[in-house]
């Protein structure tokens, strides 16, 4: 295995290193006054559902959206991060709402494996924030909120602060020094699971969310 | 329910020549038509991506100059990505060649008691033929890409990188779900196929002892592996088993985190028309002691496979810029009308057509350089600027012309003494007045006479009209005209 590295090194170390050109300028931008509409008009052409909520009220607001779905119980138990100021805010606001069984992320994957795979309908997952460009959620994954949240249930409910939009990719690398400490896991998301391999048609769902509902969060 | 045959292996095509191939795909009308429709939409859905052509042009330079700077630089790269893989836990292997890839990977899987690996889309493991390596081995691999799930329960292989299973119809997975899935009626209904490939595949993900997958960039700065994908089935086999290993070219290497921007949005706009794809996924190590899920062990396999040859040429090291977008084939005017199975190669296209042959030798592959008219398109669409018209034609004149210094792989494999000797007898009758006249003045009169069917001239003749010669020659009309400077 030493002897692949070094004789991989050395051949191409044995070659001219050839042009090294400088990096031309490039940059793109989303003024901050569209920031906001584009975010949610992109989010909502990759077929994700974009609702406005204060801050306070997010989880009364989710209550009313997914029971104005109808037969409520077809949504199944909801998982949220116990760790998380959301998650305690969803935890204590949906105490007495008997419709939505909170099921809390708060193990190793490998205990809870069969109810995340098979068990549960919904996540509710915080963000770092969005970007305008792309319609894009930016997550972060903890301890607190594992990787897995944003992938198994069905739907997946993410919560993006209004304040915590960038104009770019770029930006958003820039602001945050992403370079200083990557986390294990970074993830943009734009849009549900989705997959055009038969005959070029959309489907939705096919092996992550089959719905995305990005609640923006506007004190 | 049935999982897919994981040694399931394709049988070889039946003509040797990508001509004799390329004749097969022709007479095929309804794979001409699906492959027709399938670069249509690809191709106006790009467009509609890049119609503000300044824009493009500038963000084309950056992400062009990121990739030649990463060449440039390409042995410290790996280094640096090596170190800060290293840091972040990631454990990481080199391979000369492909038989190394598999075997370390199968060490890997072998040491972790694995039996069966799910495995997100990968051309590099396609490259490998790891599939069918590991099945030797008694190690079963899953594709979970819907694409690649269903030229696996085909016992085919991919006819497009981006889109592997665009020569099939609806009605034929519908076919091919109802023969291999347990309880699957007959539907072509897509959501229903779908939604079928997500049952059967989430228990193959919950089961499996590993995942694998490839790499779109690596990032030399900070140790991250980046992942592009729509379906979820990336992220799925990076996350969900307890070992994740990553197959990459030595060449996906770039120098810093804010190279990726760019980049990404020529990858997907130009493969597939997204601004965006669903999920990118940056993955910086296995899963802290204090973390919930993620791996815990990641590996990193870096595949040189002839790459660090090609490197050595200033010339071919283009070849190495590509992001695998696809867009070269989508736009190839030979592509379109034959599909990616004609090629009989893993990369298929005009990207293709310059990799294959230098990764098998010319010997093997050298006719792929001329599966091509040179219209230029695919140069042309190129996000990172591959000239792949030129590198075509460095192809072509390296096969049959070997160059003591060359470095490519059987130069010269398909020299012929005769066509040597035709271009010198060529070169000496024009440096020489008289013989040149003579032989000017004999074609006018007996080479419109000649037949088509004559050796060599029928291979020109068989798929275009004879040539006609002039009854007057150029000389003879300059002469009339009061030109006299013999």
């Amino acid at each position: 295995m030493n002897n692949a590295r070094s004789a991989i090194l050395a051949r191409l170390r044995a070659t001219p290193q050839g042009m090294l050109p400088a990096l031309p300028e490039w940059r793109t931008d989303v003024p901050s006054a569209e920031r906001l509409d584009r975010f949610c008009t992109l989010l909502e052409a990759s077929h994700a559902e974009v609702v406005t909520s204060a801050s306070q009220r997010w989880p009364a607001l989710l209550a009313e959206r997914l029971k104005a779905r109808g037969n409520t119980g077809a949504i199944g138990p909801v998982l949220y991060a116990p760790g998380t100021a959301h998650g305690r805010q969803l935890a204590e606001a949906w105490a007495d709402q008997p419709d939505f069984p909170l099921v809390a992320y708060d193990r190793p994957v490998e205990e809870l494996k069969e109810t995340l795979v098979h068990g549960v309908g919904a996540a509710v997952t915080g963000t770092m924030g969005g970007i305008a460009e792309t319609g894009s959620l930016i997550l972060w994954p903890t301890r607190d909120e594992p990787r897995l949240m944003s992938l198994l249930p069905p739907l997946h409910i993410a919560l993006v602060d209004a304040g915590a939009l960038y104009g770019t990719l770029t930006e958003a690398m820039i602001a945050c020094d992403w370079a200083a400490g990557m986390p294990t896991n970074a993830l943009l998301i734009s849009g549900p699971s989705k997959t055009a391999d038969i005959e070029q048609t959309l489907a939705y769902g096919v092996h992550g969310p089959k719905e995305l509902m990005v609640i923006v969060l506007d004190p | 329910m049935n999982a897919p045959d994981p040694a399931a292996t394709t049988a070889s095509p039946p003509h040797a020549s990508f001509a004799a191939r390329a004749h097969v795909a022709l007479a095929d009308d309804g794979l001409r038509r699906k492959f027709r429709r399938a670069m249509d939409g690809l191709m106006t859905k790009r467009a509609a991506q890049f119609a503000d052509t300044e824009a493009w042009a500038s963000l084309r330079a950056r992400g062009a100059a990121i990739r030649r700077r990463a060449l440039a630089r390409l042995p410290e790269l790996l280094e640096q990505l090596e170190a800060n893989c290293r840091k972040n836990g990631i454990t990481v292997h080199w391979a000369e060649t492909s038989a190394e890839a598999d075997g370390i990977i199968e060490g890997i899987l072998t040491r972790h008691g694995v039996r069966t690996i799910i495995k997100g889309k990968s051309m590099v493991s396609e490259e490998i033929h790891l599939n069918h390596f590991l099945g030797e081995h008694g190690i079963g691999a899953i594709e979970s890409d819907l694409g690649e799930f269903v030229i696996q329960l085909a016992k085919e292989t991919p006819s497009h990188i981006i889109m592997p299973c665009i020569h099939k119809s609806k009605e034929d997975v519908a076919s091919l779900f109802e023969a291999k899935i347990d309880g699957q009626p007959y539907t072509e209904d897509v959501d229903v196929l779908t939604a079928t490939a997500r049952r059967v595949l989430r228990e193959q993900f919950a089961a499996a002892d590993a995942g694998l997958s490839g790499v779109n960039f690596a990032v030399a700065e900070t140790g991250t592996l980046c992942l592009v994908e729509n379906e979820g089935n990336g992220r799925l086999s990076t996350t969900l088993p307890p070992l994740h290993v990553a197959v990459m070219g030595i060449e996906k290497v770039v120098e810093q985190l804010e190279d990726v921007p760019p980049l990404l949005s020529l990858l997907t706009r130009s493969a597939t028309g997204q601004t965006i794809t669903t999920y990118v996924n940056f993955i910086s190590g296995p899963r802290k002691t204090d973390e919930q899920d993620g791996p815990r062990e990641v590996h990193l396999v870096l595949l040189d496979n002839g790459r660090s040859r090609i490197h050595g040429d200033l010339q071919l090291r283009e070849t190495l810029a590509c992001i695998r977008c696809g867009a070269c084939m989508n736009h190839c005017p030979v592509y379109t009308r034959v599909g990616g199975h004609a090629y009989d190669a893993v990369y298929p296209g005009p990207i293709g057509k310059i990799l294959t042959p230098q990764i098998e030798g010319l010997g093997k592959a050298g006719d792929l350089a001329h599966a091509s008219s040179l219209c230029g398109a695919c140069g042309e669409v190129c996000p990172v600027a591959i000239p792949i018209p030129d590198l075509l034609v460095r192809l072509r004149r390296e096969a049959s012309h070997a160059i003591p210094s060359s470095s490519v792989m059987g130069a010269g494999a398909q020299h012929s003494a005769v066509e040597d000797w035709i271009w010198r007898g060529w070169r000496w009758m024009y440096a020489t007045p008289l013989f040149y006249r003579l032989a000017t003045r004999m074609l006018r009169l007996i080479g419109n006479r000649l037949p088509a069917s004559l050796p060599m001239l029928r291979d020109w003749t068989r798929v275009r009209a004879k040539p006609q010669f002039a009854p007057r020659s150029l000389h003879d009309l300059a002469r009339d005209r009061g030109y006299h400077d013999e």
